[in-house]
Formats: C-alpha cells, sequence, structure tokens
C-alpha cells in the first residue's frame, strides 16, 4: 500500500512496482491511512512522512503501537532528507527510510528487500 | 416692512445657516476644521445660554424689574472667572468617561445605574420641554409683529402655522446635523458652527439696536442716564434674598442645563478652550447685558402705556420707521431662538435614546447576542426622540400659548435643572455619595419643586385647585404650595429653590451615608473624584480572557460602524504589541472598549453590553483596596519618577522583543532552508523517476507522452517555484525596480479580475464591484500592484468554499491613502491560522495543489511593503477578508532607500 499525496510521484511508484509484478493501492490522505491499513492488510507499506491529515510518523507511531500491526514492514519516504528526520522516522520504527528523489532501481530493490526479511 | 419679505429673509438665513452646518461637516471630514475647533468657536457655542428669553425678554425684565436682570448674566460670569476649576473637572471627566450627557454622567457616577439615568432624562424632559415652548412663542410673538404693524402687545398671529413650521424646519434641520455621527466624542462639527454663527448675529443684532436707541434716538449717553433717571427704574429697590437666589440659579444652571451641558462639556474638543471661554464668554455676557438698560428706557418713553416691553427690541426701532433694523433684530431673536432648540434637543434626544430606548431595547429583544445594526436602530431612536423633543415642545405651546405661565417659564426651568446640582458636584467631589442618595435628592428635590413652583405656574385652578393655594392640600396649611412649612412672604420662586434644593442636599447626604456603595461605585466615585491623579489606576473590574475577540469586533462594528471599530481594535492591538486586528481580552482593553462604545450608546448600556459577552464584571475587595493604593501611591510619588519608571520598563521590553526577534529569525531560517528542499525535491522526484522509466524504454503507446507531459509540468512547477524565491529575495532585500505611474485603479481591478478568471476556471463567481468609489488615479507600480490583486482573487477562487461563491470588492480612501477589501462568502480562515498565513510555505491544506508552494501571499506582503502599504487579514467579515492599503500617491521607493 502506497500512501502518498503528490499523484505524480504516485503514479511513477505504481508503475515501478506494478511493473515488478506488485499489487499497489494508493491513498492520497493521512486521516485515513490507519484504517485502511487495517482494513486491507497490505504486506507492505509506504509512507510519505508529510501528509494532509494526519502525517507519516503519526501514522508510523500508531501502527506500530498495535500488536496486529506491530510487525508490518514499512518504508519511510521524505522530500526533506534531514538527518533529523531520518532519525525520528527510525525512533518511530521506519525499517527503511529513503529520500526524495530516488533512482528507480534502488527503489525498487529495496521494496523487494523489505519484502524478504519482513 | 411687508411681511413676505420677512418670510424670504428668514428662509434666506436659514437656508445661510444649512450651508455653514454643511460646509463645516465637509470641512470636518476632510480634516481642515482646525479652525472651526478654535477656542473662539468653542465661546460663542456657548452663547446658546443667552436664548430668545435673554434676547427679547432681558429687556422687559429690566422694564419691570430693573437692574435685576443682571442676576441672570451674574451667575455664569461668577462660575466662569471663579469657579472654572469645576468647569475644568467636568470636562476632564466628560472626556475621560465619555460622557454623552448630563444623564449618562450622573449614570456612570453612581455605579452606571440607568435608574438614575432615567430620572435625570425624566427631570429634563419636563424642565426643558416648556422651555422650548418658550422659544417657539417668541418666534411666532416676533412674527406677529411685523404682520400686524402698529400693535404693540403680546398678539398671537390667527393661527399657530408659524410656530409649527418652525418647528419642523428645526426638526429637521437638528435630525439632518445633529445625528450624522453616532459617536457624540466625535462633535457635531456642523451644529456648533451654526451656532457660533448665530451667537454672532444675535450679538450683532441687540448691539446695534443699542446703539440705534443710544445716538440715534436719544441724544447719546448723557441723555439716557437723564432718561433712566426720570424713569420709574431709578426706583427699583434691591431685594438682597432675590438677588442671591438668583444669581445662586442661574450660576447653577449654566452647568447643569442640558444644552450648556451638552455645549460645555460633551462637544469640548480641547480641555484649554476653558481657559479662553473663562473670560471671552463673561465678556459676551456683558456685551450682550450692556444696552439692555437703554432700550428699555427709551421703549417706555416712546411706545404708549401697555405696549409688551419684552419686544421692545423689535418695536422701538419699528416704531422710528426702521424697517431694516427691526428685520436684524428680528433675525437677532430668531437665532437666540433656534441655536437653544436645536442644542437642547439633541440633547435631550441623546439623553431619552441613550437612557430609555437603548436599555428597553436591549431588555425586550428576543435574542441574547447583539445582532442587526445597532448603530442604525440608535441613529433612528436618536431622529424619532429629536423629533418627539420637539413635537412635545410644539404641543406645550399650542395648548399653553400666549399664556403668562410660559412667559415666566424660563426660571422655573432653571429651578427644575438645578435639582441635578447635588449629585452632580457630590459626585465630582465626593466620594461617600451612593446611588440612593443620589435617587433620593433629585426624585425628592423633583417632586418639591413640581409642588412648589412649575404646577403652580399654571395659576390657581389649572392643575392645582384654588382651594389648595389658600389652604393647603386636605386643609393642611403647612403643606400650601407657595408656604411650606408655614413660611410666607417669601417670594414664590425663591421659595421653591430654597426649599427643592434643601429638601435634594439633605435627602442626598442622608441617603449617601446610610446606604452601602457597590463596587462599581466605588470604583466609578475613585475615577471621578480623583480624576486629575488617576490616570493609571485604572479599575479591572472584567474578568481575564472570558470574551471572544472576535465577537466583541462584531459587536463593536454594529455599534461603532466598521471602520471606526476595526481601527479601534488595530490601535488596541498594536497597543499590546499584538499585529492585526484581534488585541487580547485582557480587561484593560474591555475596559478601553467600553468607554469607546460608551460614547455611543452611553455607559451604562455599553457596561450591559460588554457584560453579555465577558460575564458580569467582578470587581473584589482586593482590586478595590489595589485602587486605592495606586491612587495613594501615585499622589505621593512625582509623575517624574513614574515616567522614569515606564520608559525603562519601554526600554527592558524593547530589549526582549529584540532578542525574541533574533532567536525566532534563526530558527526561521532552518525552517526555510528545510521547506525550501521539499519543495524542490518533490518535483524533482517525479522527473527523475519518469525520466528513468523512460530511458529504459519499452512503453506503451500514448504512455510516452503522459509521462513526457508530467515532466514537463513538474519542471514548469520548478521554474515557477525558482521564479517565486527570486522575487521574493529582491523584495526582500528591497533592491526591486518599482516602474511608478499614474494608474486606474477600475482598470487594474479589470485586469486582475481576467488574469484571476484562469484559476479554477470552471466556477461560477459572482464578483460585487463599487466602480464610483473605484474610480480613482493611483501613483504606483501598476504590474505589481496587480500581482497582489490576481494573488488574492485567485486564492479566493481556489479555496472559498461557498456554494455560491461571491466575492466584494470595497474601495475606500483614508486620508492620502488608498484601501482595497477583497471579501469573500466562504468560511474564512481560522483565527489560530490568521497570524500564520503570510509567513513563507504557509498552505493551510495540501488539498488543492492548484500550483503555487504557498508563497502567494508572502510575496503579496512583500510587494506592498516596496509600494508603501501593507495587506492584512480582516476578522470578523463573515468569509475570508484582505484589506490592501497603500498611499494615493507613492512618491518614491520606500524601502529601496532604505537599502
Amino acid at each position: 500500500m502506497l500512501i502518498e499525496d503528490e499523484p505524480n510521484i504516485a503514479e511513477a511508484i505504481r508503475f515501478l512496482l506494478n511493473r515488478d509484478g506488485w499489487q499497489v493501492t494508493t491513498l492520497g490522505d493521512g486521516g485515513v491511512a490507519e484504517a485502511e491499513v487495517r482494513a486491507r492488510r497490505p504486506d507492505l507499506v509506504i509512507l510519505d512522512l508529510m501528509l494532509p491529515g494526519r502525517s507519516g510518523l503519526e501514522i508510523l507511531q500508531a501502527l506500530r503501537a498495535d500488536p496486529a500491526t506491530a510487525a508490518l514492514p514499512v518504508m519511510m519516504l521524505t522530500a526533506k532528507g534531514q538527518g533529523r528526520d531520518r532519525e525520528a522516522a527510525e525512533r518511530a520504527g521506519a525499517n527503511l527510510f529513503m529520500a526524495k528523489p530516488f533512482s528507480n532501481t534502488e527503489f525498487v530493490a529495496a521494496a523487494r528487500s523489505l519484502l524478504g526479511t519482513g | 416692512m411687508p411681511f413676505n419679505l420677512l418670510v424670504l429673509a428668514c428662509l434666506t438665513y436659514v437656508i445661510f445657516l444649512f450651508l455653514v452646518a454643511f460646509m463645516a461637516e465637509r470641512r470636518a471630514e476632510h480634516g481642515r476644521a482646525r479652525w472651526l475647533r478654535s477656542p473662539v468657536v468653542y465661546t460663542l457655542s456657548l452663547s446658546i445660554y443667552c436664548t430668545a428669553w435673554t434676547f427679547y425678554g432681558a429687556v422687559g425684565y429690566a422694564a419691570r424689574s430693573g437692574l435685576e436682570y443682571l442676576t441672570i448674566y451674574l451667575g455664569p460670569t461668577l462660575v466662569f472667572v471663579g469657579w472654572w476649576w469645576i468647569l475644568r473637572k467636568l470636562v476632564r471627566i466628560g472626556r475621560a468617561e465619555r460622557v454623552t450627557s448630563i444623564a449618562d454622567m450622573i449614570s456612570s457616577r453612581y455605579g452606571k445605574s440607568n435608574a438614575l439615568g432615567v430620572i435625570v432624562t425624566m427631570i429634563c424632559v419636563v424642565a426643558a420641554t416648556p422651555y422650548i415652548a418658550l422659544q417657539l412663542q417668541s418666534v411666532t410673538l416676533s412674527f406677529g409683529v411685523f404682520a400686524q404693524p402698529g400693535t404693540y402687545a403680546w398678539m398671537i398671529p390667527d393661527t399657530n402655522s408659524t410656530a409649527l413650521w418652525v418647528a419642523g424646519g428645526l426638526a429637521l434641520f437638528t435630525i439632518l446635523f445633529g445625528t450624522r455621527n453616532l459617536d457624540a466624542n466625535e462633535q457635531h462639527t456642523g451644529v456648533v458652527a451654526a451656532i457660533a454663527v448665530e451667537a454672532v448675529v444675535k450679538l450683532v443684532a441687540l448691539i446695534t439696536v443699542g446703539i440705534f436707541v443710544v445716538w440715534f434716538v436719544a441724544d447719546g449717553p448723557s441723555d439716557i442716564a437723564s432718561r433712566i433717571n426720570a424713569s420709574a427704574i431709578a426706583d427699583w429697590d434691591l431685594l438682597p434674598s432675590r438677588w442671591a437666589g438668583l444669581t445662586f440659579l442661574s450660576a447653577a444652571a449654566v452647568i447643569t442645563l442640558p444644552r450648556m451641558f451638552q455645549v460645555l462639556v460633551v462637544e469640548n474638543s480641547d480641555e484649554r478652550f476653558l481657559g479662553t471661554a473663562s473670560w471671552a464668554f463673561p465678556l459676551y455676557l456683558l456685551a450682550m447685558s450692556l444696552f439692555v438698560v437703554p432700550i428699555a428706557v427709551v421703549g417706555l418713553g416712546l411706545l404708549p402705556v401697555g405696549a409688551n416691553p419684552d419686544l421692545f427690541v423689535l418695536t422701538v426701532p419699528l416704531s422710528q420707521g426702521q424697517g431694516g433694523l427691526a428685520m436684524l433684530a428680528f433675525l437677532g431673536g430668531f437665532s437666540s431662538a433656534t441655536s437653544m432648540v436645536i442644542v437642547a434637543s439633541i440633547a435631550l434626544a441623546t439623553m431619552v435614546s441613550n437612557h430609555i430606548v437603548m436599555p428597553l431595547w436591549l431588555h425586550l429583544r428576543p435574542a441574547k447576542a447583539v445582532s442587526g445594526d445597532v448603530r442604525r436602530l440608535v441613529l433612528m431612536s436618536r431622529r424619532f426622540s429629536i423629533a418627539a423633543v420637539l413635537g412635545l415642545g410644539y404641543l406645550y405651546f399650542a395648548l399653553s400659548g400666549g399664556s403668562a405661565a410660559l412667559a415666566a417659564i424660563g426660571l422655573i426651568s432653571f429651578v427644575g435643572v438645578a435639582q441635578m446640582l447635588p449629585a452632580m458636584l457630590g459626585g465630582i467631589f465626593w466620594r461617600g455619595a451612593t446611588r440612593i442618595g443620589a435617587a433620593a435628592g433629585l426624585l425628592i428635590g423633583f417632586v418639591v419643586w413640581a409642588y412648589t413652583l412649575f404646577l403652580p405656574s399654571f395659576g390657581p385652578g389649572a392643575i392645582l385647585p384654588l382651594d389648595m393655594f389658600l389652604n393647603g392640600p386636605f386643609g393642611i396649611g403647612w403643606l400650601r404650595p407657595r408656604a411650606l412649612f408655614g413660611v410666607e412672604g417669601m417670594d414664590p420662586l425663591i421659595h421653591a429653590l430654597f426649599w427643592s434644593l434643601s429638601f435634594n442636599t439633605a435627602a442626598f447626604t442622608i441617603g449617601s451615608l446610610l446606604s452601602f456603595p457597590t463596587p462599581i461605585e466605588r470604583a466609578q466615585g475613585l475615577a471621578f473624584v480623583y480624576v486629575f491623579d488617576t490616570e493609571r489606576a485604572e479599575l479591572r473590574g472584567w474578568g481575564d480572557g472570558l470574551a471572544e475577540p472576535e465577537s466583541l469586533l462584531i459587536m463593536a462594528q454594529r455599534i461603532l460602524g466598521d471602520e471606526p471599530a476595526l481601527t479601534f481594535f488595530e490601535e488596541q492591538a498594536r497597543a499590546q504589541g499584538k499585529a492585526g486586528y484581534l488585541p487580547d481580552p485582557s480587561p484593560a482593553f474591555l475596559a478601553a472598549l467600553e468607554r469607546q462604545l460608551a460614547g455611543s450608546v452611553g455607559a451604562a448600556a455599553a457596561h450591559a453590553m460588554i457584560s453579555e459577552l465577558a460575564g458580569r464584571a467582578r470587581v473584589t475587595v482586593d482590586d478595590l483596596m489595589r485602587v486605592a493604593d495606586e491612587t495613594a501611591q501615585i499622589m505621593e510619588y512625582s509623575s517624574q519618577l513614574e515616567s522614569q519608571r515606564a520608559e525603562l520598563e519601554r526600554t527592558a521590553r524593547q530589549l526582549r522583543e529584540v532578542n525574541e526577534k533574533l532567536t525566532q529569525l534563526s530558527v526561521q531560517k532552518d525552517a526555510f532552508l528545510s521547506q525550501i528542499s521539499h519543495e524542490l525535491r518533490t518535483p524533482m522526484t517525479s522527473i527523475r523517476a519518469f525520466s528513468e522509466i523512460m530511458m529504459e524504454g519499452g512503453m506503451p503507446e500514448g504512455m510516452s507522452e503522459k509521462y513526457a507531459g508530467i515532466i514537463h509540468e513538474e519542471a514548469i512547477r520548478l521554474t515557477r517555484l525558482l521564479d517565486d524565491l527570486l522575487d521574493l529575495s529582491v523584495l526582500e532585500n528591497g533592491t526591486v525596480q518599482l516602474d511608478l505611474k499614474l494608474a486606474n485603479l477600475s482598470e487594474l481591478l479589470d485586469r486582475s479580475l481576467r488574469a484571476a478568471a484562469q484559476t479554477r476556471p470552471e466556477r461560477e463567481f459572482l464578483i460585487h464591484r463599487d466602480l464610483p468609489a473605484e474610480a480613482i488615479f493611483l501613483r504606483t507600480d501598476p504590474d505589481r500592484l496587480t500581482q497582489v490583486f490576481i494573488n488574492l482573487i485567485s486564492n479566493s477562487r481556489k479555496y472559498c468554499d461557498a456554494t455560491r461563491p461571491e466575492l466584494r470588492i470595497a474601495v475606500r480612501q483614508r486620508g492620502g491613502r488608498v484601501l482595497v477589501d477583497f471579501i469573500d462568502n466562504g468560511s474564512g480562515i481560522p483565527k489560530d491560522k490568521q497570524a500564520l498565513i503570510f509567513e513563507k510555505f504557509a498552505r493551510l491544506t495540501d488539498q488543492t495543489r492548484a500550483g503555487g508552494a504557498g508563497l502567494g501571499l508572502a510575496i503579496c506582503r512583500e510587494v506592498m511593503a516596496n509600494l508603501g502599504g501593507t495587506i492584512t487579514y480582516l476578522p470578523g467579515q463573515g468569509g475570508a477578508a484582505f484589506r490592501v492599503s497603500m498611499p494615493l500617491r507613492l512618491e518614491k521607493p520606500p524601502l529601496a532607500e532604505a537599502a
């Protein structure tokens, strides 16, 4: 599941993962993200840090606090790319942190690695 | 002297007065009325003390009672020369508490009690209505003199139509110029200008008649002196009790008459004017009284026995064939009558409206909130009150016209209003005076006055039965109206004055000593008695932070009007060190707002309105102790120490502010860099991802075009962002090149509306414009200004969430500045965000990515700063509202010079 509010970036990621054989659900709003994750039970969550409605960090903390979703692999995306954001994401329990802009091959590889370990 | 010519002259004179008032108002609106607010005009306006009763009546008075007429001028002279510190205190209190009338002052002093306001209003209406009738009668009589040549007696013309026309015309004038401004402290410049002109006319008229009589009818001063010796006037004996009583009475009346209070206190725009008035007003009175005896003496000798001496000013010139001079005298009398009626009806209408109509409305209206346009309501109620007061005066005249009762009403009215003296003077000099005492004194004094003087003045058998005069009510001898407690042989007027004021003062003193003042009363008492010392010892009765500033603003707008309310709130916010229009609802701010509202609707109503929004004012014993302490302290320390401390505090505060600003700047810089990084990386991500995808090739048909389109779109977004950033940095450094030229505001708005229509073109927007107001030529940078307008209109098109979106563009000129308001009908911007929107990257929601990076308003703010103007958010307008303010003529780029 992809939670990203920039439609063009969401479109790119969906294309990349589809081509790699994934099923992708896209969400543009942080407010409903947590409920959607619970309902759909995705294999992997790709979460943008700055979202309307609710920030990526808050969603991540909520997911980690619940035993049912505590072990769910989460990849964090951010356009800020500052050390502070990375630390905060890792403290909140992100399995992987990716800065925008990214290389397509690295991105797909990262997604695969998360599923392999998760 | 043809009668028609007289009517024509009269009409011309009235039109002239309208023009004077109109021009004065116009000049005041354009801020060029300095000479209108001068000590001379102030002194002349005080001359409404001299009504038609003094203009015509003084001569008659002198013919009947010799020099006794002088007491009427002596009292005010003593007050202005000897006791002008009382006046100074009244004026200071009036300005500090924004007092609107004498009723408001007494109500405000005694705990903003509306009951007292009602009592005082009632006394004033009862005492002043007959007085207004007297003025109508004098005009009617003087008309009669011209209408029936050869008559020298009291003759009422066939109909009362003259009085009706005069009353109607005066009502029109008073409503036109007396109720243009709501806030009484803004003053009635037009009215004051007109009565100042009338003051000159009546003085010139009387002196001209006097000169004519002394040097043309008689053979100069020595001849007059011998004529006086030969006449009955010389036989007049001085009655010490009557002389002293009348002097005291006129001294009391000059400060308690509602119309005198109006010009003396309410219309005063500078306390220092009193200094001039203290010698100039007595001189005016002296000039008015100079020729009274000569005219009386010559009239007595010249005209047949039985001629009415009250009309000598007119009939002496007429009998000598001097029609033109008589006409001048007539206009003098007409001026005296009209100026008195105009000011008296304004003063009475203000009282009736503020103390009877408004409280009733506040009490009776269904919803507790202040809804609708209260301003209109107050103005309407004042207009109706003016019409009602004049109608009452006319009715009184029509019913009792020509009777001796009316001729004597001047002094009777003086005794009536003198009943307010104990409550007023006690209120400003004695802290222990209470509401109960004041009410008791006023009521008892009023009743005694009505019983011993006012009702008997209609004559035995008219209202009080003859039997009551002879034997007292129910045969109780010591209650006879003209001989209370068996005190007989006293002059009726002095008798009434003595007993009413004695009872009044006794009740006031005993009532005050025996009752306990409420906390607000104590606070107001301190504020009044120590008005010269307690400027800093403000009683903070209002709770902290209970009221919502926005709802206070909405209420204030409905009472003061949009512009004055916004200006007041802006000033208060700035005093608190806040930008924008919403100050914190601190106790000090609430007290200031209450005073401001009191200037429009009176202290009692203003207090009640704020109570509804801010909760009941709680004044604790601690508060009172604090005020008392502070008062004592301030009296101990010199004011110099006080100002030094304030200076130090100010410096410390400035240092603190600078320090905070520096810290903030550093935090802002970090946040700004992080924001820029985010805004640059986001489009980059799409561009990089899609270009990599396309580089790999093997795309299905149509997909590559679509992806290239996305790359293109994001590249443009990136360019626009960089442009905006560059623009902002140029604007912030002040290195921008302004292209100043003349531009028509209306055309700029046209252009902006056309350009902004490209934003969400599918939305139908209703635009309200005010084309006549927009027809302004500005000297500014038109392209930059258009940039700001486009931004605001586009924002509205993007974010206004109403189903039928509307945008109102209002243009106004204030001083040398132009204000353009953009107000839509959406849900507006929440209060906590209003301070944020002008910051860089402050997008409120990310829902609508219609382009831009949240730099639009930040750029607008910088553009306006470069154009010597501002852009601010206007709260409380029922939607998102922005105000752009700029100079009408921008001379040189203000920032570029500083840079």
